[in-house]
């Protein structure tokens, strides 16, 4: 692993530097403050009177939706946001956030800076079916690098918990993103003093140095511990069958307020009815908490039958 | 989601650096710069993504400049806005695309009347629906109103034209549009800023046969608003509004907004003619343009309003055959189009990686009450009428609870009528937040008494405008700028249009939730249920004892599951096939409702005796 070469500045004929644009795409999740970190870089393009444009989109990002900012920066630009293919740098602040903008990147020399912290949304969790596995992505680093030569992945989150101060992740990838960039260190140093609460200043240029140092250092270790759950192994397919013995029902509803999957009904003679049975995950709630033991769920292997 | 809102709050904070002058600015903070230093006295708005900021920025600059407040509604925030211009005193009013719907009356009648001062409506579209329910376009409602519409491109146009947004106002005595769309009322870029003009109030000009629209008035306007469209068209072929870049003659573009800087950055070579108003069209240096090329290609967002315009002059203008007329333009949308129409050869080389992404829809966040008010929807089988908010996430899975959702404040009205249209198998329940029941939502439940309805409405009072960032309203007894004021009483509101039923909940316990919705829908007239939790973010982010779980005990049932609360999620750990869960203690804010579902009591305080 190299550290990336910094942007390049061609001379213009005034002797002010031409600088051609820089795209740098910034993603996460709602709440993870990836607005911020293309503030603080928009600020410091600003500083050095470079023309900056920073793109995003909110409404959604409270609420734990998926997050990006667009940051171009040079002597000209127009779009506000990136062409797809185009993108130099991609800052990613988890890991399957990464994943979903890497066709950004430009395929012949992006760089990926990603803290590879998973935050599964419930949303991954929805399948009652036995055995059912997260819906998150299960790539590993080393299937990313085949992709992405330039890739520094890092459990930014876990490192900056060891710091003392989670909330130090963004500037562990911030000193990362500075090696990509040709702003000194002690501007970036000056711009988080600048942001951050005061009490916290000394923490984040530690997680600065700690982001940087790890890029320039050539480590080949990651720091990565990948902790999104496997995917389920060999579990067996099984029938679901829920038996109700109506004479024994005494229309309590007891199961209907319970079920998880809220496919219990009581009929018109105040009797428990199934009315999904397909959506019966064989959780046996029902048969558990009925006082009157008038449910029996009966799990079969589906290979038994055969 | 561990690092969540902390860094959030600071989003708004850096200081500023030695360049004073020059500011990164966000499209919405550089229009409301624009309103300051154009002088203007009030601004007035209903919070609406992607406006909302508008007139958050403008309440940061000094009260004694500008009055700055949030008002109930749309047409309530242009009505202040007319006021304040008849008063003799710049005014603005800023609403998204579907505010202008319901600010429309006024606006249909007020472009009959023209202005005294000057009087801006800014309107913020959103093509893709980032966060709304239709993506219509405001150039037609400019049309329709035969009122300008300027198109900014970027945060220094954005506030330039804004500023002479007040002076064709002013000039041309007509109502002024000033449109953004979310990429620019959210991008940043910087702006050179300038001082406050002083206009000092001019009066209110005693003239009933403008100001008063009677029909015989009207019939002496309308002619007259005839003749404002001409000499606006006149005084824009010469404006410097409108830009004609020079390029190769081959293939002329003409554009607008921000589709101006894809344009720019797809087709470099091209001649470009960049409007800087749409409507109306600048017809002479149009045609001009048009005959200086060999093929007339039109690239804007949404709706072919100025192709069409073209043909009508009979210009053989092309354009969606090749853009899109849904959805929000990119460099890439403009690549693929100039391609098919064969003018740029190839195709940019991208990464050929197939990654499966994980979807994460927004969603309520943990603790937010509307997750009970839902699972009691679910629990009493209502037939739910929704609207627009945070709330209306309680229509995707596993809530899954909301039937119909159709505009601010429609679902009162809906509810009467899906009561008396006979879809009675089911109770007919509305559900309705605070502040979209004081925008729309009374005169449909003073409907539903008088018209003797049997329904229930769930207010759901999160005492906040929750889904765009937690502005106040009314109900919070706060303006804009943070001043205390009346404090509205619902219940006494409700009461007062003539509900008999109504009963304030905790919208954490859900016995007496499911209770009070019950009793409720059993109800024959008009009931009215009020949830009374405030919103977990905002104007606090509120954090208690968090929750966990007993791993030993949990049967992996997901009754938990249920409430789609973010803090809680699998564990690789199996019981009968079934993941059992764990709950984030940093995002857990403890509000107890999957430990009042958990059948196990598996479910227990943090730290508590086991």
């Amino acid at each position: 692993m190299s550290a990336p070469a910094p942007m390049e500045r061609q001379s213009g004929t005034d002797g002010d530097p031409v600088l051609a644009p820089t795209n740098v795409l910034v993603v996460g999740v709602g709440g993870q403050g990836v607005i911020m970190v293309s503030k603080m870089l928009a600020e410091l393009c600003l500083q050095h009177d470079i023309q900056v444009k920073q793109s995003e989109v909110h409404g959604m990002a409270k609420r734990g939706g998926a997050v990006f900012s667009h940051v171009r920066f040079g002597s000209e630009i127009h779009s506000p946001t990136i062409p797809v293919g185009q993108a130099d740098i991609l800052l990613a602040l988890e890991w399957a956030e990464g994943l979903r903008w890497l066709h950004y990147l430009n395929p012949e020399s992006g760089t990926l800076f990603v803290d590879t912290q998973q935050i599964i949304p419930p949303f991954s969790c929805r399948n009652r079916k036995r055995g059912a596995s997260f819906d998150y992505v299960y790539k590993t680093v080393e299937q990313v690098k085949e992709h992405i030569p330039n890739a520094f992945a890092l459990d930014a989150t876990r490192l900056a918990t060891e710091l003392g101060n989670l909330r130090t992740a963004n500037t562990i990838l911030l000193g990362m993103l500075s090696t990509a960039l040709e702003f000194q260190p002690q501007e970036w140093q000056s711009i988080i003093a600048r942001t951050v609460p005061p009490k916290t200043v000394e923490v984040n240029r530690e997680a600065f140095e700690l982001g940087r140092n790890w890029v320039q250092s050539e480590s080949s270790e990651h720091h990565v511990q990948l902790l999104a759950p496997a995917p389920v192994q060999d579990h067996v397919e099984v029938k679901v069958e829920l038996e109700i013995t109506e004479d024994w029902c005494k229309g309590c509803d007891i199961c209907v307020k319970m079920c998880p999957e809220r496919i219990l009904v009581l009929n018109r003679n105040e009797i428990v009815e199934i009315t999904d049975p397909a959506a019966c995950t064989g959780c046996r709630l029902c048969e558990w908490l009925c006082p009157d033991m008038a449910i029996s769920v009966h799990v079969t292997p589906v290979e038994a039958e055969t | 989601m561990t690092k969540a809102t902390a860094a959030q709050h600071q989003d708004d904070s850096i200081a500023p650096t030695a360049n004073a002058k020059l500011r990164p600015l966000m499209g919405n903070e550089a229009i409301a710069r624009g309103v300051w230093e154009a002088g203007a006295k009030v601004g007035s708005a209903y919070p609406g993504t992607p406006s909302t900021e508008i007139l958050e920025s403008l309440g940061e600059f000094p009260a004694e400049d500008v009055d700055a407040q949030w008002a109930t509604n749309e047409k309530v925030s242009i009505d202040v806005a007319i006021g304040a211009s008849f008063a003799g005193v710049r005014a603005m009013c800023a609403m998204k695309h579907v505010g202008l719907n319901v600010a429309s009356d006024s606006l249909m009648s007020q472009t009959y009347i023209g202005v005294n001062a000057g009087l801006v409506l800014v309107v913020c579209d959103d093509p893709g629906m980032h966060s709304s329910q239709n993506e219509q376009d405001t150039r037609v409602f400019g049309q329709f109103a035969m009122v300008p519409v300027l198109e900014p491109s970027d945060a220094q146009e954005a506030k330039d034209f804004t500023k002479r947004a007040f002076e064709l106002s002013e000039q041309f005595d007509t109502p002024v549009i000033v449109r953004s769309t979310t990429r620019l009322s959210h991008c940043r870029s910087p702006v050179h800023l300038g001082e406050r003009e002083e206009h000092a109030s001019i009066g209110f000009k005693d003239i009933p046969s403008k100001n008063v629209t009677l029909p015989a008035h009207a019939r002496v306007r309308h002619p007259l608003v005839l003749e404002r469209e001409l000499k606006i068209q006149e005084y824009l072929n010469t404006s410097d509004l409108i830009r004609w870049e020079r390029g190769s003659t081959e293939v002329g573009v003409i554009t607008l907004s921000t589709c101006y800087t894809y344009v720019r950055e797809v087709v470099p070579g091209a001649s470009i003619l960049k409007l800087g108003v749409s409507y109306p069209l600048a017809q002479d240096v149009v045609r001009r343009f048009c005959d200086s090329v060999d093929r007339v290609v039109v690239v804007e967002e949404l709706e072919p309003v100025i192709e069409r315009e073209l043909r009508i002059m009979g210009i053989a203008a092309e354009g969606k055959a090749f853009f899109p007329r849904i959805g929000e333009f990119s460099p890439e949308v403009l690549r693929a189009g100039f391609h098919k129409a064969g003018i740029i050869k190839d195709l940019p080389k991208t990464h050929s990686i197939e990654i499966a992404g994980v979807a994460r829809p927004p969603v309520l966040c943990a603790g937010c009450s509307h997750i009970g008010t839902f699972m009691a929807m679910r629990a009493i089988n209502a037939r739910v009428m929704g609207d627009i908010g945070c709330y209306t996430l309680g229509a995707i899975e596993p809530l899954k609870a909301i039937d119909t959702c159709v505009a601010m404040g429609a679902s009162i009205g809906v509810a009467v009528g899906m009561a008396k249209g006979g879809a009675t198998d089911r109770p007919v329940v509305a559900t309705i937040g605070d502040s979209t029941f004081l925008h729309a939502g009374i005169p449909p439940l003073i409907d539903a008494v008088y018209n003797k309805a049997n329904i229930t409405v769930l207010l759901l009072d999160n005492q906040t405008v929750a889904m765009t960032g937690g502005q106040d309203n009314p109900g919070t007894g706060r303006t804009l700028r943070g001043e205390q004021t009346h404090r509205l009483d619902f219940e006494q509101l409700v009461r007062a249009v003539g509900v008999k039923w109504v009963k304030s909940v905790d919208s954490y316990n859900l016995a007496s939730l499911y209770q009070a919705c019950r009793e409720a829908a059993q109800y024959n007239g008009v009931a009215v249920v009020i949830s009374n939790r405030p919103c977990v973010l905002d104007p606090v982010k509120i954090k208690g004892t968090p929750f966990e779980v007993r791993a030993e005990s949990c049967t992996a049932c997901q009754a938990c599951m249920n409430l789609a609360c973010p803090a809680i999620s699998w564990i690789d750990e199996l019981f009968d096939g079934h993941h059992k869960v764990k709950i984030d203690q940093a995002t857990c804010m403890g509000c107890s409702m999957c430990a009042q579902v958990c059948p196990t009591d598996s479910i227990q305080l943090s730290g508590a005796a086991p």
